[in-house]
């Protein structure tokens, strides 16, 4: 008898599809179900970030860093506002400095709970993302009280934050927290201990500590494959290094293997309790004072470049600026967290299967307009 | 005895006729435009690559054989699983009779199950 | 039943000119079409009303409200919702396999409306009770993942394709648990027909004689039979075929407009069927407190036990739909394969001991039933 053959598919998976989480586009060779190859095809939602930045003055990208990552704006105007500062030397006043690392980690919260939530929803279960959107509901209602907008918040402005917060509001967030802390534990029974969600994800896909460094991950899923790096921790910036927290690293959970979709998962959750901690502690230390350092009106930092980094929900975020002296930017680089996930994909998918491929974009928390800019 | 089936003949043709008004109903009052975007097969978005209907590699082709096999057993189970009860009310031996005649029988199907599980037939590869 | 069939008829022969000169077999031609036209809007009703169920369900579990404008509730939602469907437009794709693919949705409708027409609703209560209704109801329901895979097949869809795939894979595993499971169930009724199967479950307080309560084995197989029919029933965490986090919306991608609504009533009407059969097979069917089969009031009440618990069943699978995740492929076979077919040989094996060493008792062998 000779040997079945069987043709290998091509078919396109994005850009719409509901678990590409936005416009991306994978190119797969499957045999079967197994994957031979996922070429993934990016750009679909590109603006030309970079260029823009080169177009209008230094204050007023800030908007624009919003479109960065509109799961986690507020992350994405601090790493501007931060590398600004740098590059003029700009001292920003020690409340606007707390007011910075209330919004970052709510907005960490935020965006891991989508991260999170997606995850669980790409693989069947609905339920769990839901009651996420509904947690970061409150989230976003806090925000709008705080500066007008529930998701491009351009709240960051260079050498401090646009508003101070409206009275009372320190309460409902310490409010919101009291709620929040054990839902993560509501959420865990609904999810996390699944048997089903677990089984999917624990053997599924593990990156070791080489491959994640060599592929240059950053945030949760280098910290997954058990690499303690951690920005806050290792380059401070802000007022991170005066707060206590811990960073958390895969661990093989439920006996899994180190590295896995489900450390990575398994991180962001615990990631959540640890931003809490840190919002407590800004709460009980916030100093009173100016939230706006004085910044001449129209900036021209002295000729420089700089490149800074600070840690968002989906790693680091790096800002190369190079200034002329002008106003406007000679250039900027920008360098994100999803990207250098979605260069991953490819190797790790391999000999999965396309419901894995799934877990794979999900638990490497992949975001179209990351990667594109 | 055949007629028992005229009521169940009844519903399907009932069920049958509804779908196919509602088909036709659907057919009169829909729009009719059509247009060769439209028609082209959902690939997310792109032009098709390639069409489906080429040699797919099915992974659980020894479960279907296997399947197959287990389900021709559902055949013999049946017939004996309905008298059983009277079977085992029997007097002496004849208790144990029905018993041991298609407990081997399913003994036999379950060491052959086993044996295609330690063949690896249940691994999908 | 037939007493009111009677004066139906006698009524009709008074009022309707010559058609007292008809022969006996076109009343009973007439007669079968009413009822099974009756049947099939009890049917619908029951997949529509299902559908808002869910969502209504879905909304609370979620802490959302869910469809709230078309009436009292939202209660109508379903019947805007196919009438909205009329008025789209029926697409067919250019390279599907066009005879085929128009087949697939009425093979879907009608195989899982056919299987209704053997249910049990009660003692007197049925439009048909076949001496082999269980092996009906597997054979018929089948059509619908004959339906499934012709469709998936046919649009000419890889997306589609994929999904039909999965969906015989699931056949061709949980076919045979449920086979097994419901072999346990007619050895201890001793019958294949539903009715006979459903009276086999007398018992004190009409609750200690259902099957469940014969053997710890066929406690044991009524749960294997429940999750073959879950994963028959192609309902999350067995929902592969459909996957819309994997394959956008599996087999029925292609579909739009009506035929896009019967793949999705049949798997409404679907979720009773399972909650009516696994009701049948196990918990007594009708059976349950008060309910006689000899008394019209008792026949009544024997309907309302079947009513509930059926919807019980319904509630439970909506309850798992939104609460679990989905199961890979492999990990769908292994489980059965690896779990279920060898847990349901030992439940029939377990059973088969135990009904020769306790013979008829009731309640894992502790109650007495009489003859």
């Amino acid at each position: 008898m000779s040997p079945l053959q069987t043709d290998i598919w091509t078919l396109n998976m994005g850009p719409q599809h509901p678990s590409t989480h936005g416009v991306i586009r994978f190119v797969l060779k499957t045999d079967g179900e197994i994957i031979a190859d996922a070429d993934p095809d990016v750009g679909f939602l590109h603006r030309g970030l970079e260029k823009i930045a080169e177009l209008v003055p230094y204050p007023s990208f800030m908007p624009y860093t919003d479109r960065l990552d509109y799961l986690a704006a507020i992350n994405m105007n601090w790493a501007w506002a931060l590398s600004i500062e740098r590059l003029a030397g700009i001292e920003v006043p020690p409340r606007a400095e707390h007011l910075r690392v209330i919004t970052a980690e709510l907005n960490r919260i935020a965006s891991h709970l989508i991260s999170v939530g997606a995850l669980a929803s790409d693989m069947g279960a609905f339920t769990p993302f839901v009651h996420a959107l509904r947690d970061r509901e409150r989230i976003n209602d806090l925000f709008e009280e705080l500066c007008g907008a529930r998701l491009t918040f351009n709240y960051c402005r260079i050498g401090g934050v646009s508003l101070d917060a409206p009275p009372g509001w320190f309460d409902r967030v310490r409010g919101f927290l009291d709620y929040y802390e054990p839902m993560i534990d509501v959420f865990n029974r609904l999810i996390t201990d699944n048997k089903i969600f677990v089984e999917r994800l624990r053997r599924v896909a593990p990156v070791s500590a080489e491959m994640a460094i060599a592929y240059g991950l950053v945030g949760p899923n280098l910290r997954g494959s058990g690499v303690k790096f951690d920005l806050r921790k290792d380059e401070p910036y802000g007022i991170y290094p005066q707060l206590e927290f811990e960073v958390p690293v895969g661990r093989g959970y439920r006996d899994g293997v180190l590295g896995s979709c489900f450390d990575r998962y398994m991180v962001r959750i615990e990631e959540l309790r640890q931003s809490i901690r840190i919002i407590r502690q800004c709460l009980d230390r916030i100093p009173e004072g100016e939230i706006q350092a004085k910044v001449p009106k129209v900036l021209r930092p002295a000729k420089g470049e700089v490149y800074c980094r600070t840690e968002a929900p989906r790693g680091e975020v790096g800002f190369y600026v190079i200034s002329n002296g002008e106003k406007t930017p000679a250039r900027v680089k920008i360098r994100t967290g999803s990207w250098s996930a979605m260069s991953i994909i490819r190797e790790l998918s391999k000999g999965w299967m396309i419901a894995d491929l799934v877990a794979i974009i999900g638990s490497l928390d992949v975001i179209a307009p990351e990667v594109d800019r | 005895m055949l007629l028992d089936y005229i009521p169940v003949l009844a519903l399907m043709a009932a069920a049958a006729g509804l779908a196919l008004a509602f088909t036709l109903m659907s057919e009169l009052l829909g729009p009719k435009r059509r247009s060769a975007e439209k028609q082209m097969p959902f690939e997310c978005g792109n032009p098709s690559s390639g069409n489906p209907k080429r040699r797919f590699s099915v992974k659980f082709y020894p479960l279907a054989v296997l399947f197959l096999l287990l389900d021709i057993e559902a055949v013999f189970l049946y017939p004996w699983a309905t008298i059983y009860r009277e079977l085992s009310q029997g007097k002496g031996w004849m208790m144990l009779f029905g018993f041991a005649e298609m407990g081997l029988f399913i003994a036999l199907l379950a060491l052959a199950l086993f044996y295609a599980w330690k063949k690896g037939a249940l691994e999908w590869d | 039943m037939k007493e009111l069939l009677d004066q139906l008829i006698a009524l009709a022969v008074e009022k309707v000119p010559l058609l007292g000169q008809a022969p006996d077999w076109v009343f009973y031609l007439l007669w079968m079409l009413v009822a099974g036209a009756a049947l099939l809007v009890y049917a619908s009703l029951i997949a529509g009303i299902t559908s808002w169920v869910e969502r209504r369900i879905a909304g609370r579990m979620q802490a959302r409200i869910g469809p709230n404008r078309v009436g009292p509730r939202g209660f109508f939602q379903w019947i805007a919702d196919g009438l909205k469907s009329l008025f789209k437009e029926d697409v067919t794709p250019a390279n599907a396999d066009k005879p085929l693919f128009r087949l697939a949705p009425y093979l879907v409708f009608t195989g899982m409306f056919g299987a209704w027409a053997v249910l049990p609703y009660s003692a007197r209560l049925y439009a048909a009770d076949l001496n082999v209704g269980i092996l009906y109801v597997m054979a018929i329901t089948s059509l619908v993942v004959i339906g499934i895979l012709m469709g998936g097949w046919a649009s000419g869809n890889k997306w589609g394709l994929f999904g039909a795939l999965r969906s015989s894979a699931q056949i061709v595993s949980y076919e045979v648990p449920a086979g097994l499971a419901i072999a346990t169930a007619v050895a201890l009724s001793g019958s294949l027909s539903l009715q006979e199967m459903v009276r086999a479950q007398a018992g004190p307080l009409g609750i200690l004689g259902w099957n469940i309560f014969k053997s710890p084995f066929a406690l044991v197989a009524f749960f294997v039979y429940f999750i073959a029919a879950v994963a028959e029933g192609n309902r999350t965490p067995f929902d592969l075929p459909e996957a819309e986090s994997e394959l956008v919306a599996g087999y029925n991608t292609e579909y739009s407009g009506m035929r896009f609504v019967f793949f999705f009533f049949a798997e409404w009407a679907n979720l009773f069927l399972i909650g009516a059969v696994s009701t049948t097979l196990f918990l007594g069917g009708w059976q349950g407190p008060l309910a006689n089969p000899d008394t019209w009031w008792g026949v009544m009440i024997g309907a309302g036990w079947f009513f509930l618990k059926a919807c019980f069943f319904v509630f439970v699978l909506i309850w798992i739909r939104w609460t679990l995740p989905r199961l890979r492929v492999d990990q769908l076979m292994a489980m059965c394969w690896k779990y279920l077919v060898p847990i349901a040989f030992v439940c029939l094996i377990g059973t088969m001991l135990w009904m020769s060493v306790f013979g008829d008792r009731a309640f894992f062998g502790l109650v007495a039933v009489g003859p």
